[in-house]
């Protein structure tokens, strides 16, 4: 079972391997991958260097180009398969049938992975993508381990899930909420909910944060204030004012760990690549911790404590949750 | 230009839906989409009734095509649709690419739905050589970026194998969750949800703390705050669009059928309401006027 693990810069990509990661998941500096914020990602000359430290460690390298290309710009997302491919990524992970088709013609020995973003949540869909001769489905984070089950029991192919992280709560790669309110998607920009947007006002001791000019939430002064990510916002529905989506809260799967490895759940995946060096280095800790308890005794797997601790600080309004995994969120 | 109906997106009874589709019958759309694209659990009608809604209309002379689900996550799901693509007799409007999968191991042509990310002309062209013979647009993208799709050289040679749809009416289909909002929004779960989707025929308003309409609550959808309308543009979607689509509202659907007709060339022009919308054809934020 891998700890694949997010760097969205060369420090976070150190921290990731000496704290433990099997392989580490990174994008390029523009619009083909689904994390395209300013100051992130990697300019060809640093994905190189990225790719020597991670095999000079005996580790693993993904490179995520998985958002749609642009009919006038079809020649970047090639190109950003071309640049990951020559300097020596294990894996690419993409979304974009044609892109998909691309690597797979030209780099047949590039594995490739299919992203969260390609939406793949059934074994017909799964089906569908094997024509590009992928080896491995990142699941979307709206099934239940029920579902999860499921389809590792019945697909002949390696799964990725989501462990830690920010929580999608719709089917990744066909959510429009956010081109919605500002014009920029996830599929065609690289972004959800995008900064540029964004914007505070202090009223009276009041906090709001607006996306676009729409308010997403008011914040009372004894309340912490967190990103404005459309779908975590306080809305109205009938008399009620509440997350009519969800809460700001953050996946955590350490509970469910015993479980994914028994299924044979081939790789856990970290969400946040615009997260800091350090909060890489403190959850890929604790998750080879995790994984490596896992591994030496599944059956007398127990979640430490302090694990929890660690996990609960990280998290988005320092909550967690099983996320679909668990039934009951549903 | 052809219209159609879309699938109706919301889950309303049996003699409502059979009432809707006598009306679409006698009304002069020309392409008619039926079946359940949201909720498996949304079962007022089954295969069969669908399936004879379809052999009506189609001797009313319409065009029916049998929609598909968007978010397939359980085997059972997969076995309904199984049925959907061996009917034998009418065309699938495919909305996961596991409904492509099972279609195409048929060599059965398919309409690509919304919700398929088709977004440029080299996956087109794939879909094409799969056997996609309509293209429904993502609903993001604008009619620039449809033409800058179909002005490609590679399309050239393929552009007489596919037709082109756009959702020009109604509230858009955004994004479809494991989490079932309607229920929550009763303080419900997923598996107590009671099908409580029925007692809100046009969807559950969520609106910003002052009072913006953001988003409407369909079940584990989730769609567009504003009702999205371009009837507008039509005269400028000749040369691009071969079929724009109504999106069933619970009132209205028929008077707005007649309206964007009158406008195809531009004229009978209509003012949009503070709660309409056009942005994202126009390549603005989706819930912009322009």
């Amino acid at each position: 079972m891998e700890l694949l693990c997010p760097a969205g810069s060369m420090p976070a990509l150190k921290a990731a391997i000496e704290h433990g990661a099997d392989a580490v998941y990174i994008g390029l500096k523009d619009d083909t991958n689904a994390r395209h914020f300013a100051g992130l990602n990697f300019d060809e000359h640093r994905l190189k260097e990225a790719a020597r430290f991670v095999h000079q460690h005996g580790k693993k390298l993904h490179v995520a180009i998985n958002t749609f290309a642009h009919p006038n710009n079809f020649q970047r997302w090639r190109q950003a398969v071309d640049m990951a491919a020559n300097a020596g990524a294990d894996v690419l992970i993409l979304a974009d049938i044609a892109v998909l088709a691309y690597a797979a013609e030209r780099y047949p020995k590039v594995e490739r992975h299919l992203s969260v973003q390609a939406s793949a949540t059934n074994a017909a869909a799964i089906n569908f993508y094997r024509q590009f001769d992928i080896s491995r489905v990142v699941l979307p984070r709206v099934l239940s381990m029920q579902q999860v089950r499921a389809l590792a029991r019945s697909c002949d192919i390696d799964l990725e899930v989501f462990a830690f992280g920010s929580l999608c709560i719709m089917a990744e790669g066909r959510c429009y909420l956010s081109s919605y309110m500002t014009g920029q998607s996830p599929n065609t920009a690289g972004a959800c909910s995008p900064a540029a947007f964004v914007n505070w006002q202090d009223n009276n001791g009041t906090l709001e944060s607006r996306l676009n000019g729409i308010l997403i939430d008011r914040f009372a002064p004894n309340e912490t204030a967190g990103y404005p990510t459309l779908c975590k916002g306080r809305f109205s529905v009938g008399d009620d004012t509440y997350h009519a989506l969800e809460e700001p809260t953050s996946l955590n799967t350490l509970d469910l760990l015993p479980q994914l490895y028994a299924e044979g759940i081939k790789s856990l995946k970290i969400e946040g690549r615009q997260r800091s060096p350090a909060y890489v280095a403190q959850i890929t800790k604790v998750w080879r911790a995790a994984i490596d308890a896992v591994l030496n005794a599944p059956d007398h797997f127990n979640v430490q404590p302090q694990w929890q601790q660690v996990l609960a600080g990280l998290a988005e309004g320092s909550q967690t949750t099983l996320g679909a995994y668990h039934r009951n969120w549903k | 230009m052809q219209f159609s109906l879309g699938p109706v997106l919301y889950f309303w009874p049996k003699t409502q839906m059979q009432q809707f589709y006598r009306d679409a019958a006698d009304s002069d759309v020309d392409i008619v989409y039926l079946g359940e694209t949201v909720c498996s659990k949304r079962r007022e009608l089954k295969f069969n009734d669908y399936f004879a809604l379809a052999q009506m209309l189609r001797e009313a002379g319409k065009q029916v095509c049998l929609s598909s689900m968007t978010l397939y996550e359980a085997p059972g799901e997969l076995r309904e649709l199984r049925k959907y693509v061996d009917n034998g007799e009418f065309l699938i409007e495919a909305n996961d690419v596991g409904a492509i999968s099972m279609l195409q191991e048929q060599g059965l042509p398919f309409v690509a739905g919304a919700a398929i990310n088709c977004y440029n002309q080299h996956t087109l062209r794939r879909l094409v050589s799969m056997g996609l013979t309509r293209w429904v647009m993502p609903v993001e993208i604008s009619g620039q970026w449809l033409n800058d799709v179909l002005n490609q050289d590679i399309i050239a040679d393929i552009r007489d194998c596919f037709s082109t749809e756009v959702f020009g009416f109604g509230h858009l289909p955004l994004a479809w969750s494991g989490r079932c909002f309607t229920a929550r929004s009763e303080n419900r779960s997923k598996d107590q949800c009671e099908l409580c989707c029925i007692n809100y025929p046009q969807g559950r308003d969520v609106k910003s703390q002052d009072n913006t309409q953001v988003f409407v609550l369909n079940g584990i959808q989730t769609q567009s705050g504003y009702c999205y309308n371009l009837i507008n543009q039509l005269p400028t979607m000749q040369d691009t669009v071969d079929i724009v689509r109504l999106s069933p509202q619970v009132i209205g659907t028929f008077d707005w059928l007649a309206k964007f007709k009158a406008n195809l060339n531009g004229a009978a022009p209509q003012q949009l309401g503070a709660s309409d919308s056009n942005g994202y054809w126009l390549n603005l934020a989706g819930m912009a006027t322009g």
